[in-house]
């Protein structure tokens, strides 16, 4: 036990001592956190939408109020007058406006004969999020314009009543759970997996064979090690992630300790599979290769940024034996839903599991000679 | 022709007890054989070299009684235990230089050394005596709380040779263990391996490359060629096993392809090398003979001689007699090395 405990010593002094290791496992996350979470999670607004008039009667001016009630508050766009439709079009396609609205001839006579008025509404939907944000706000002014000025004192129309039961949710909160997941995964890479192979081209372990350590003596140090960096990072990330993103109720003890649960066993979760990838690797250069492949078939396929119930078969098979599916649900459970205990003890069990079959995999495969 | 028979006894004396023994020991990779059918055996208290060029076997041999490889066929006792049978005996009783300056830069040097005690099971009260004593052997003592990256090579070299005596161990063995490093300290650190050797009483069995250091160093050396064992004895008796006693080294003006026919004419000239245009070692039993010869013969033909020098046999003279080549004609072998960190010391 004592030959363990050096391997960790050895590894937790270097850690220590190597800053930019631990600067660069913390700083990835946390501007991926804040670029990311910002960059998704804000609202579209001063787009511009051009108007051409072609009735220019009291309906059309009651529109454009409207579109200036818009422009006014929440600012989603603002109008631009044209009075020619190729040209609204063709600014359209070129990116100069964002989308064109026609009011057509007589619209303000159809609307008063009640005889089903258009509007044309021309969108750049080579842009989904735009596109899709324009449609919707003019979708509720048309709603707005169509609803009764009197309403029915017996309302026949089905509604809907939409109970949420956490508080909103922003893009910041909903993306750290894969921060801290991301730092855990990244800590291991660099820790686990590329210093590990770099000490085994640097002769490091050599040194290590030739003293009566056993081969478990040394497999398990070497995870221990690297499960602890991965904690620490994920403790980390934890904490500074949730005063970027203000999520508060990380410092609940409960919820503390639910987490710092999900934090550990991710990280045995995740150095156990970095170690059975590594275990027979000699070459530097493959954990460097593999670092951007393992992060987009473990992470993406998660449901760390899109639910998993949206993929296809295949993808949704990766996503059941994947760590990183585990440690985030986990994460939301606790940190987006405050879901107890209950809500992951599955995750907790999978993350274990899958740790130990790993390491019990990994361990006849390394070799206790060269 | 064996190792065994090209074995050059020395002492009529009953052998010393043995600290390593090498039995007609085989290391294959697939088709290829790294190591064949090598023999040796090493006394206590000896220092014993491997000598040949890179790619030679060396250090399959030294990798395999060290426990690091497995071996093929044949046998390797070290310290009274069998490599293959008991490797954890084997490994409590030898301390290890590897080729590579493996110390940890981000630790400090009690650190490094502290780890490895702890690696070899030295108890918590004798560490500390011990880190001491070893870094007073290797002169570091005052180094003792710097960051290893901080020191220069050769005293990381005498870290790392700190490290491997850490525990005490009976035998010490060193694969290449001043390659890299500078004259003065390799000259420093073989100055500190005699001192090893009589202070601590280790045997010690060392690889290298560099004639000088094996003749400096050694008290017997084993030349090893192509996982052969070429020849065996104490320098001494590897160069008086040279025929010729001295090499004279002969540079002409204007190279002429009939110069060697020339040379290995003169009486008592055993055997002429061309090595560059013009340049040649001629190996004789009479240098100063040969010498004034060899001015005549210029002198008759009407050729200028740029520069003539009279050495006595060294182990490169043995090394090519026996393997037909000469050592620093070996290429270097392509082998990945990881680069230095930054801020470390050359």
């Amino acid at each position: 036990m004592n030959r363990m405990f050096a391997i960790i010593e050895r590894e937790m002094r270097k850690f220590f001592r190597s800053p930019t290791l631990m600067i660069m496992s913390l700083m990835l996350p946390i501007l991926q956190l804040i670029i990311i979470g910002n960059a998704f999670g804000g609202k579209i607004v001063d787009t511009r939408v051009a108007v051409v008039d072609y009735d220019h009667g009291p309906q059309a001016v009651k529109l454009r109020e409207a579109f200036d009630a818009v422009a006014a508050n929440i600012k989603t766009f603002s109008t631009v007058d044209y009075n020619n439709e190729v040209q609204a079009r063709e600014d359209v396609r070129t990116g100069r406006i964002d989308a064109a609205i026609i009011i057509p001839k007589q619209y303000s006579r159809r609307v008063y004969a009640q005889d089903a008025p258009k509007l044309g509404f021309v969108v750049d939907n080579s842009d989904l999020f735009t596109s899709s944000a324009l449609e919707a706000e003019m979708q509720s002014l048309v709603d707005a314009l169509n609803a009764p000025q009197i309403p029915n004192r017996l309302q026949k129309s089905i509604a809907l009543e939409v109970v949420e039961l956490y508080p909103y949710v922003n893009y910041l909160k909903y993306l750290l759970p894969m921060t801290v997941a991301l730092a855990m995964y990244i800590s291991v890479m660099i820790g686990g997996g590329m210093l590990y192979i770099d000490d085994k081209a640097r002769g490091v372990h050599e040194g290590y064979l030739v003293t009566p350590i056993t081969k478990l003596e040394l497999v398990f140090g070497l995870n221990v090690a690297g499960a602890i960096k991965a904690t620490l990072s994920g403790i980390s990330i934890g904490v500074i992630g949730s005063l970027v993103a203000g999520l508060g109720v990380v410092f609940h003890p409960i919820i503390m300790l639910q987490m710092l649960s999900l934090i550990i066993a991710g990280s045995i979760a995740f150095n156990g599979m970095m170690f059975l990838l590594m275990v027979r690797v000699d070459d530097p250069l493959v954990p460097r290769a593999m670092f951007g492949v393992l992060n987009v078939l473990l992470l993406y396929p998660s449901g760390a940024m899109y639910p998993t119930v949206s993929f296809p078969r295949w993808m949704q098979w990766m996503s059941v034996i994947d760590p990183f599916t585990y440690t985030i649900h986990g994460f939301k459970s606790v940190l987006l839903k405050d879901g107890g205990w209950v809500s992951i003890q599955s995750d907790l069990l999978f993350l274990m599991i899958f740790g130990i079959a790993t390491l019990l995999v990994a361990t006849p495969l390394f070799k206790r000679t060269l | 022709m064996t190792a065994a028979s090209r074995s050059i006894a020395s002492s009529p004396d009953a052998p010393p007890p043995a600290a390593i023994a090498v039995e007609h020991i085989w290391k294959r990779y697939g088709t290829f054989e790294a190591v064949k059918d090598v023999n040796f055996s090493v006394a206590e208290g000896e220092i014993f070299g491997l000598l040949g060029p890179n790619g030679a076997g060396k250090s399959t041999l030294i990798r395999m009684m060290t426990t690091l490889i497995p071996v093929t066929a044949g046998k390797a006792v070290v310290a009274g235990h069998d490599v293959s049978k008991d490797p954890d005996d084997v490994r409590r009783a030898i301390g290890v230089i590897p080729q590579a300056m493996t110390s940890d830069q981000d630790l400090t040097v009690e650190e490094n050394l502290s780890i490895y005690a702890k690696l070899y099971g030295v108890p918590r009260a004798e560490r500390e005596r011990n880190i001491a004593e070893v870094l007073e052997a290797v002169d570091l003592a005052k180094w003792r709380s710097a960051q290893t990256k901080t020191l220069s090579g050769g005293m990381r070299r005498r870290l790392e040779i700190a490290r491997g005596l850490v525990h005490n161990p009976r035998i010490f063995f060193l694969d290449e263990p001043t390659t890299g490093l500078d004259p003065v300290s390799r000259i420093a650190v073989w100055e500190m391996l005699n001192k090893l050797k009589t202070t601590r009483n280790l045997t010690m069995l060392i690889t290298t490359h560099y004639m000088e250091e094996a003749d400096k160093l050694c008290d017997r050396i084993a030349i090893v060629d192509h996982g052969t064992l070429v020849a065996l004895g104490t320098p001494v008796e590897l160069k008086n096993s040279v025929a010729g006693a001295n090499v004279v080294e002969v540079h002409f003006d204007r190279d002429d392809p009939a110069w060697r026919e020339r040379l290995e004419a003169i009486d008592g000239v055993t055997s002429v090398q061309p090595e560059s245009s013009g340049f040649y070692r001629v190996i004789t039993q009479s240098g100063s003979r040969t010498t004034m010869q060899i001015v005549e013969l210029a002198a008759s033909l009407g050729e200028t001689l740029t520069s003539l020098s009279v050495q006595n046999t060294t182990l490169d003279d043995v090394f090519i007699h026996y393997t037909g080549r000469q050592l620093r004609d070996e290429q270097v072998k392509a082998v990945f090395t990881m680069p230095p960190r930054p801020g470390a010391q050359p």
